[in-house]
């Protein structure tokens, strides 16, 4: 009997988990495909020497053109076929093609170096191989026979050719020199500093300005859920939008703020805020130079990420018993009291998880640095580099390779937030 | 000390509500109306500071009449500091001043009341001191807070309502120009569906934030039952690698997709976008429904199960309907991410019939492109999500607390 139910269990068991993998490959196949595949593609992209260019696979160019056409009164003519290899630096293997030519014509000569031939009424030509950018031409003399009439254009049929060349994604030329190149650059390390520089400024900036705007929405007041839903539009609204007004509002010719300051009489020049990468600053007399460009991408970020932050902490302080402030309040504690030993206890678990998040999705931020400044003036992350070495210097394989390194620190930082979430089981 | 005493409170609270708003209605001043002000602090904090003196003698017995002598004492003040001419304008225009400075004074008076209730002119207590201290942050803060969250959008829709030759002329007069007709206003977008196609952009961005929405929910459901509901080997692997995926950025996975894409000619099509979208915003989607998913009672389920339904008629007919408002933040939030997304867009879309509005908007940013066309493509991308975020605000912001920690 005991056996029984046992069995009973196991086969109920089985087809649970026959349907739970039923449910759950599909999606998993899915993003792994899009995901993971690509993730193993850029390593495998990173070793390699490719260009943007290269992405166009090499091709055999391939022309025919007639000289001097055949009519009722002009009996000879000519066809000239012209190769050439598309590409500058991959060379095209067992190049052939092939034409047919008309029942009326007859080739009566062909001038070529490679071998061809008139099989039937067809012309076949090997050309084997043929370097990099290289050309030639071949020449067919031809004449006309009996059954030869108006209609009968050798160029009615286009040539056929066959050949293969060598796909730089998936042929095993491998090379070190991305990473060469990238580590060596002594533009690497400034890069990697104005991204820790960025990210950590950034995050710590968001969650304060969060912290500060989630006790202020927290008293409760009249119109306090629409005033919620309005700090969070920098959040929500698309980037490119907010990007694009943060650089007219600070436009150096036409942006409000110059146009005020200068009517102030605070500044007496324009300052380029998104394309000045030092501006000097004496404090004291001690002069010293302040990155103008990062200062302002870090800015709009806060801006644009404590709605984030705002949300979260406010959350939380939401769900704090009310009743400890109540008797807090009895006792005598002030609100200052209240929140350091009170409210700060109980959400320092999740600014710690929101730190470490934000500090994640802050470095691989793109869209925000590419749309303000383009990584100009000094505000390169590491992000960006990625999209300046694949695309505006045309080295895939380099931007890859600085895919690979920010994946690294990714990898690093998740392990370091999966630790720590697991004690504070967010 | 002397912070603790009423009298430094309300002269401290007085000039300090005299100097913001006087800053911050002098610039809305020069904005709205185009003329040339300048901003005087020094009267606004005099004025302020006695104001919020006389205030500690009076407190007892406000009435609307008191009111309206406080406010017409403040905008004398102000009016007899300057001598008679508050901005200090070349140009004058006697009356929008006057208007200008009566409104600043409301401004002041109501916040000096504010936040100058129960402070008596003595010493205060240790409690008494620090909640009139956190109630005038508490006022600066909020006010602040709205202001900086506003400017960008302020700016980005007077823009996109003023013409080429105003903007040139004076970069600080935002007024509404309505003596060209009420039409002429919206010239700039007007311009942009006529010649730069901007109804094919906001169609294709509609096609395909939706049919993202509809493909994420399509696997994510399913999904997220099993890893909330059913018992398989390797679950706990499943869990931690959506988790470990969605961490992963799209600046990692661009160039190979593109590559990739490239060889097979879906570079350039919006499939490819439907392709790529919905695998980015999935691991999400599973993540958020699966943390819902395992709220809802297990023993339905069982009762379910007991009544001879399948799992999957338990998914369709009772995990589903009782999770709908889990499933409409899901679909909202995957919707916001699509519509707002810039990097796959501007990297795969080289054709304008294929163009989202992302893409639209980044190739108006060229020297050839007058900003305020500028300014309306980016207001035509911002209006539908502020749509759907002010009547589904609920729905929302429970999917960006659950699910937001990406973006």
């Amino acid at each position: 009997m005991k056996k029984n139910v046992k069995r009973k269990e196991s086969i109920l068991s089985i087809r649970e988990k026959k349907l739970a993998y039923s449910l759950i490959l599909p999606t998993m196949i899915l993003v792994l495909s899009i995901v993971i595949i690509p993730l193993l593609a850029n390593f495998w992209i990173s070793f390699k020497p490719i260009s943007l260019g290269d992405l166009r696979p090499p091709n055999l160019i391939l022309k025919e053109s007639v000289r001097s056409k055949l009519s009722p009164t002009n009996d000879f003519a000519k066809i000239q076929y012209r190769y050439r290899n598309s590409s500058s630096k991959y060379e095209l293997n067992e190049v052939a093609f092939s034409d047919l030519i008309p029942k009326g014509i007859i080739v009566t000569k062909i001038k070529s170096q490679h071998d061809c031939k008139i099989e039937k009424n067809k012309l076949v030509c090997k050309l084997g191989k043929i370097k990099p950018k290289a050309f030639g031409k071949i020449i067919l003399t031809i004449t006309k026979n009996e059954f030869w009439n108006d209609n009968d254009n050798p160029k009615s049929q286009k040539p056929e050719a066959t050949y293969k060349s060598t796909n730089i994604l998936t042929s095993l030329q491998f090379t070190f020199e991305n990473f060469k190149k990238i580590f060596s650059a002594s533009e690497f390390w400034n890069v990697l500093k104005v991204s820790i520089y960025y990210t950590f400024f950034g995050t710590a900036g968001a969650l304060l300005i969060g912290l500060f705007t989630a006790q202020i929405v927290n008293k409760s007041f009249k119109g306090r859920s629409f005033i919620r839903g309005l700090l969070l539009f920098p959040y929500v609204s698309p980037v490119i939008a907010v990007a694009f007004s943060w650089v007219i509002l600070f436009d150096p010719y036409s942006g409000i703020v110059n146009s005020l300051f200068i009517q102030m009489e605070v500044i007496e020049k324009p300052i380029n805020f998104f394309g000045q990468k030092y501006t000097a600053i004496s404090v004291f007399g001690y002069k010293f130079n302040f990155p103008l460009a990062l200062t302002m991408v870090i800015i709009f970020e806060i801006w644009r990420y404590f709605p984030l932050s705002f949300l979260f902490i406010l959350a939380r302080i939401q769900s704090i018993p009310q009743d400890i402030y109540e008797a807090a309040e009895i006792d005598g504690a002030t609100p200052l009291q209240q929140f350091y030993y009170l409210s700060i206890p109980f959400l320092i678990g999740i600014i710690a998880i929101l730190f470490l998040l934000r500090f994640i999705w802050t470095f691989n931020k793109f869209d925000d640095i590419f749309l303000l400044t383009g990584g100009n003036a000094g505000t390169r992350t590491l992000t960006v580099n990625v999209y300046e070495q694949a695309f505006a210097i045309s080295n895939l394989g380099a931007g890859a390779a600085v895919a690979v390194v920010i994946f690294i620190f990714l990898l690093v930082f998740s392990v370091i937030f999966i630790k720590f979430s697991k004690k504070e089981a967010i | 000390m002397f912070w603790n005493y009423g009298i430094f409170c309300a002269i401290l609270s007085g000039s300090a509500w005299g100097v913001f708003w006087q800053i911050i209605l002098t610039i809305l001043g020069i904005l709205t109306t185009g003329l040339q002000l300048s901003l005087e602090i020094a009267p606004s904090f005099i004025s302020g500071a006695s104001i919020g003196f006389a205030y500690l003698f009076y407190q007892k017995n406000i009435q609307i009449k008191q009111h309206i002598i406080f406010v017409i004492t403040t905008t004398l003040l102000i009016y007899g500091f300057t001598l008679g001419d508050p901005y200090y304008s070349e140009k004058e225009n006697v009356f929008i001043e006057l208007i200008l400075v009566l409104v600043t004074s409301i401004f002041i008076w109501i916040s000096i009341y504010l936040t100058l209730k129960n402070i008596s002119i003595g010493k205060l207590s240790r409690y008494q001191s620090e909640k009139f201290y956190i109630r005038l942050l508490w006022g600066l803060g909020l006010i602040t807070l709205i202001l900086i969250t506003l400017i960008p959008f302020y700016i980005m829709i007077m823009t996109s309502l003023k013409n080429q030759q105003s903007l040139i002329l004076n970069p600080l007069d935002l007024s509404l120009d309505l003596s060209n007709g009420f039409s002429n206003l919206f010239i700039s977008y007007i311009e942009l569906f006529k010649n730069y196609n901007f109804h094919i952009f906001l169609i294709n961005s509609f096609f395909v934030s939706i049919v993202t929405v509809l493909i994420t929910l399509l696997f994510s459901i399913p999904g997220a039952y099993a890893l909330a509901r059913l018992r398989f080997p390797h679950k706990e692997w499943f869990s931690s690698s959506v988790i470990l995926i969605y961490l992963i950025p799209s600046i990692v996975l661009v160039i190979p997709l593109y590559a990739v894409f490239s060889q097979l000619g879906l570079r350039n099509s919006l499939f490819g976008l439907i392709i790529v979208y919905p695998a980015t915003t999935i691991p999400v989607a599973l993540y958020m429904l699966r943390g819902y998913f395992s709220t809802l009672s297990s023993e339905i389920d069982d009762a379910a199960i007991m009544d001879g339904l399948s799992r999957l008629q338990i998914i369709f007919k009772i995990a589903m309907p009782l999770s709908k408002p889990a499933i409409v933040s899901v679909a909202l939030y995957v919707f916001m991410i699509a519509w707002n997304e810039f990097l796959f867009a501007f990297m795969f879309l080289d054709d304008p019939n294929l163009f989202t509005l992302s893409r639209g908007i980044i190739s108006l940013n060229s020297s050839e492109v007058p900003q305020q066309h500028l300014m309306a493509g980016a207001v035509i991308a911002t209006i539908p999500i502020m749509f759907i975020f002010i009547y589904l605000e609920r729905f929302l912001i429970s999917g960006l607390t659950t699910g937001s920690v990406k973006g």
